[in-house]
């Protein structure tokens, strides 16, 4: 007997263009995620055409020195008669740099550990899980500030290369967890069904579901890395010569700016730290957000107007566990999960929607 | 796991300076030899840093953590002739009661805070606070730190901005009130940048937690809200963040180092890195292992009580 | 009906959506009377659990009623303050959740669970909680000394078991039952079912029991009700329903049915798929899949007409002569 499809089904378009188009719109509709994307575009944009926004040259000891803020430099010069505000606008390039630099690196080398460990398993598994759980466990800074002390050097690589040598166990031990959950999905023993060999199944398979949380853990290492090279350098460890925000604020310690009222010179490499730290973490909730519903805002209403009226006022979060029946409610052309036989007799399946 | 980690971080200790170029411990042996160090002096330096040239690898690895664990760290460069467990000493009290305190206190208040602005969801406390939150968790803690000095000492002139006291320490109440008032600022720029995580983390726990079953069944026991809200919700949702705790224990220190920095707060933080910088290896390696070891034990600690308080772990040990 | 217990009339829930309401049960009505057991079955994703939960006044966000009422024992539940109702609760409706495993507290021990339940409505004494707690153990066959067990220490049936000795505390006049065999086996289940049946059979309450599972509850039922697409399409006596079902989708149910004891069949199932609950089509929700299926179905949508004591929403039973079927069954 013919079927005649119901009205209102989902028509069938690539996955790819919906994921990226809903996407798109989830950023939009996220103020968090918003101010997060605005802020980091405005510092890429200065890291990029410093020039634009500061007309010294930071490394020039041109001025006198000690001066306050001024329309002329609109922080003041530090002891050597250099700019401020020409420090602080090039020094986005440093904080930037090392960001994506300690980010994309301790990412990538989590992403091997971690998947790497829960998809071999066995003894493999053991001895990363081993490695990386006592990494975890270590505090970080002081790790990093002796491992600095004895290198003697804290250009921008040695840093970098400490940075991630400490942090991608974080990212390295959330990777594994997930990779562990999604190992024995339908999906996956499809694959392995279909005879794909087990690189394929982790790149094509296994990463694209996780992106969520690789983004997340590059977020979370970039934050890490601009707050920790600033902590070292603000405590006169890392490389005098360099122009950033740690080493405006380790000089402005040192000449007790704070003490001798040149408050400028203190705060605002530290604004502009907590400007970029925040620029990531926005970023990183509102991420956390998208991808799990449950975490969305939800507006105030008593229990029992709750009950009586089904009207919740915009931004309604999802109750999670609704979701896998709001996906069938609302799924269409998808086939009814029946667990016990005999309900509808032998599964036909719907065109995929 | 406790073991093994501070197996690790001995082990750490030993083969790092060996493996950094440029010899560093070399130079400061160099330098001690120098300044007329008596030879007994020397050889227990020797050993506490590992760096006997006499013996094998293998020997002088034992030596090491056999003197670690006896806690014989040589003699501290810096603070010459001072050992090092002296020097430690000096500094440890004052970091334990900041640090202890601040933790705590964050812990705990971030963790209520947590709950209740996830069981009033959509309350001030929920809507406001958690941006506010994540906001400030991203802030280095110096900033905080500076924010804090720039106010409150500097322009109200309300707490002093250094030092850890103003008159020598003595059981007096004026001398207790004087440590307090040095302590205050610290401690609150913790307690600022670090209460954040707590917050969030338990809400966001909380919120998974009463999503289930449980929360719901009861509700349709008819129990109050307040104790749905602590016997069903809460105490299911403190469990993953409890050894969470103690993981962020290693952030708070780290950032407390930054603290102590800032304001001279002459604790352990500061010390290591006055160490760092006078290139006072013996010194650098025992507060290292020294920090490493207090966060190793609070993760001991939470793991005991996360068992404790969880019957399934407890019924799988049995 | 007379000496009903339970009336709901017109009750309906949404969720709220991104894109917008979507409502899972669309103006039911019900009538329970006292002692009476109805089953309440339908396929995944027809509403039965959201009805239920409804109808104890147990959703969250973002679900809320619609509209309605659910008038218990002469009170309106949905316009009772949280403190009227929380008083209602498991002294005269208790509620028995799918997963045992899930609906139990993981951290609180089988007699923590019966006392603050006990503590929240009566003022018992300790000793009184304890030996009533160690009564209901013994109605369900579990031994008491599991009183001071965790829920993970029980098997499976045992939990589930004990809930429903839980439900019983206080010897309700309704309980209401979402699916609590489901996560058992087989041989479980009709055990599960046949104790749930004495306990009835003994201390006469009401139930009300979701299921998917038609085969289950048809010995043990007094009436049935189908659900399909948040409505409910037919209600009526258990036995009538089986042998003359009058809804098309019943019918479609039973069929799928083989009988061990008769000949070999094969075996229809139902083809096609439920609607789209955020864009309902007009008309009769079951006429896309439905082998009766005439004109206006597709564009009027059937009322619920009473047929012989059975309700049923079909417009087959219309009385106004109809316009050629499409196909016959």
């Amino acid at each position: 007997m013919s079927v005649a499809t119901s009205a209102g089904t989902v028509r069938p378009r690539s996955r790819a263009l919906r994921g990226g188009l809903r996407f798109v719109r989830a950023i939009a509709r996220n103020p968090k995620a918003l101010a997060g994307s605005l802020l980091m575009l405005v510092f890429c944009f200065l890291a990029a055409f410093p020039g634009l926004i500061a007309r010294d040259n930071p490394n020039a000891p041109a001025y006198l020195p000690l001066l306050g803020p001024s329309a002329r430099h609109l922080i003041g010069t530090n002891e050597i008669g250099e700019d401020l505000w020409a420090q602080l606008i090039y020094g986005t390039r440093y904080s930037l740099l090392i960001a994506f630099a300690v980010g994309g690196l301790s990412t990538v080398v989590s992403v091997i550990v971690g998947v790497s460990a829960a998809y071999l398993g066995g003894i493999v598994d053991d001895v990363l899980s081993f490695i990386t759980d006592v990494l975890l466990v270590i505090p970080t800074f002081p790790l990093i500030i002796v491992l600095v002390a004895y290198t003697q050097n804290a250009g921008f690589w040695v840093l970098t290369a400490v940075l991630v040598v400490t942090g991608w166990s974080y990212g390295a031990r959330q990777l594994r967890v997930q990779a562990l959950s999604l190992r024995h999905r339908d999906f996956l023993e499809a694959a392995r069904v279909r005879g794909e060999r087990s690189i394929y199944i982790i790149v094509v398979e296994i990463l694209p579901t996780m992106t969520s949380l690789i983004v997340a853990s590059f977020l979370g290492s970039a934050l890490y890395a601009v707050l920790a090279a600033a902590g070292v350098q603000f405590v006169g460890l890392g490389d005098p010569n360099t122009i950033s925000w740690g080493t405006m604020l380790n000089s402005a310690q040192q000449g007790n700016a704070l003490g001798s009222g040149l408050w400028a010179w203190a705060i605002m490499p530290g604004v502009a730290l907590a400007l970029l730290g925040a620029a990531f973490a926005l970023l990183n909730y509102a991420f956390d957000e998208i991808s799990n519903p449950a975490l969305r805002p939800v507006r105030k209403v008593s229990a029992s107007a709750v009950r009586r009226s089904g009207t919740l006022a915009g931004g309604a979060g999802r109750d999670p566990r609704d979701v896998p029946a709001l996906a069938e409610l609302a799924g269409g052309a998808r086939f009814a999960g029946v667990r016990a036989p005999g309900l509808l007799g032998p599964p036909e399946r719907a065109p995929d929607g | 796991m406790f073991l093994a980690t501070l197996w690790a971080c001995i082990t750490l200790n030993f083969f790092i300076p060996r493996i950094m170029p440029g010899g560093p411990v070399l130079g400061l042996m160099e330098r001690f030899r120098k300044d007329n160090v008596s030879p007994a002096t020397l050889h227990a330096l020797e050993v506490a840093l590992g760096i006997n040239t006499h013996e094998s690898l293998i020997a002088a690895y034992v030596q090491y953590v056999g003197a670690c664990l006896t806690l014989h760290f040589g003699v501290s460069y810096m603070a010459f002739p001072e050992s090092v467990d002296q020097v430690v000493m000096s500094g440890l009290p004052y970091t334990l009661g900041l640090i202890g305190v601040t933790t705590v206190l964050s812990f705990v208040l971030g963790t209520v805070i947590g709950i209740l602005g996830a069981w009033r969801r959509g309350g001030w406390l929920d809507s406001v606070l958690p941006p506010v939150f994540v906001i400030a968790t991203a802030f280095p803690y110096f900033f905080v730190g500076m924010l804090a000095l720039m106010l409150f000492s500097f322009t109200l002139h309300w707490l002093p901005f250094e030092g850890a006291y103003s008159q020598s320490p003595a059981w007096t109440w004026s001398s207790i009130w004087d440590i307090l008032q040095h302590a205050l600022l610290p401690g609150l720029t913790i307690i600022i940048t670090s209460i954040g995580g707590w917050i969030l983390t338990m809400r966001n726990t909380m919120i998974t937690v009463l999503a289930e079953d449980y929360v719901r069944m009861a509700r349709a026991k008819g129990l109050s809200p307040r104790r749905i809200m602590y016997d069903y919700a809460a105490r299911n949702a403190i469990l993953p963040n409890l050894t969470g705790f103690a993981m962020t224990l290693g952030f708070v220190v780290s950032g407390a180092i930054l603290v102590e920095w800032l304001f001279n707060y002459p604790g352990v933080g500061y010390l290591l890195i006055q160490a760092i910088d006078a290139q006072d290896y013996p010194l650098m390696q025992a507060l290292f292992l020294l920090i490493t070891v207090a966060v190793l034990v609070a993760v001991l600690f939470a793991d005991f009580a996360t068992a404790w308080l969880d019957p399934r772990t407890r019924a799988t040990q049995a | 009906m007379v000496d009903a217990i339970l009336q709901v009339r017109e009750l309906s829930v949404a969720y709220q959506t991104d894109e917008g309401e979507v409502v899972a049960v669309d103006r039911v009505d019900l009538e329970l009377a006292r002692g009476e057991f109805l089953a309440i079955v339908g396929e995944s994703g027809c509403g039965k659990s959201t009805l239920l939960f409804a109808i104890a006044q147990l959703l969250s966000p973002p679900a809320g009623l619609k509209g309605g009422s659910v008038v218990f024992k002469g009170r309106d539940m949905v316009r009772l303050s949280d403190s009227e109702l929380r008083a209602l609760r498991w002294s005269e409706v208790s509620v028995v959740m799918q997963s045992a495993m899930n609906a139990l507290n993981p951290v609180k021990s089988v007699a923590a669970q019966m006392m603050d339940v006990c503590r929240a409505h009566t003022s018992m004494s300790k000793a009184e909680i304890r030996s009533r707690s160690e009564e209901v153990l013994r109605l369900v066959s579990i031994d008491p000394v599991h009183l001071d067990s965790y829920p993970h220490q029980l098997s499976g049936g045992m939990r589930q078991r004990a809930m429903i000795a839980m439900a019983m505390l206080f010897t309700p006049d309704l309980v209401i039952m979402d699916e609590p065999t489901s996560a058992l086996d087989v041989v479980a289940q009709r055990s599960l079912m046949m104790q749930i049946k004495e306990l009835q059979r003994r201390f006469g309450f009401a139930a009300l029991f979701v299921t998917h599972d038609m085969s289950l509850v048809s010995h043990f039922s007094d009436r049935l009700m189908v659900m399909y697409a948040g409505q409910l399409v037919e209600l009526g006596e258990t036995r009538e329903l089986f042998e003359r079902p009058l809804h098309p989708y019943s019918r479609g149910l039973l069929e799928a049915f083989p009988s061990i004891r008769g000949a070999k069949e094969h075996l229809l199932g139902i083809p096609g798929a439920p609607p789209d609950l955020a864009r309902p089509p007009a008309g009769c929700r079951f006429a896309p899949r439905c082998p009766s299926v005439m004109t206006p179905c597709t564009t009027t949508a059937p009322e619920l007409l009473e047929v012989n004591g059975s309700l049923v929403r079909c417009l087959m039973y219309e009385d106004a002569g109809l316009s050629e079927t499409v196909r016959s069954s």
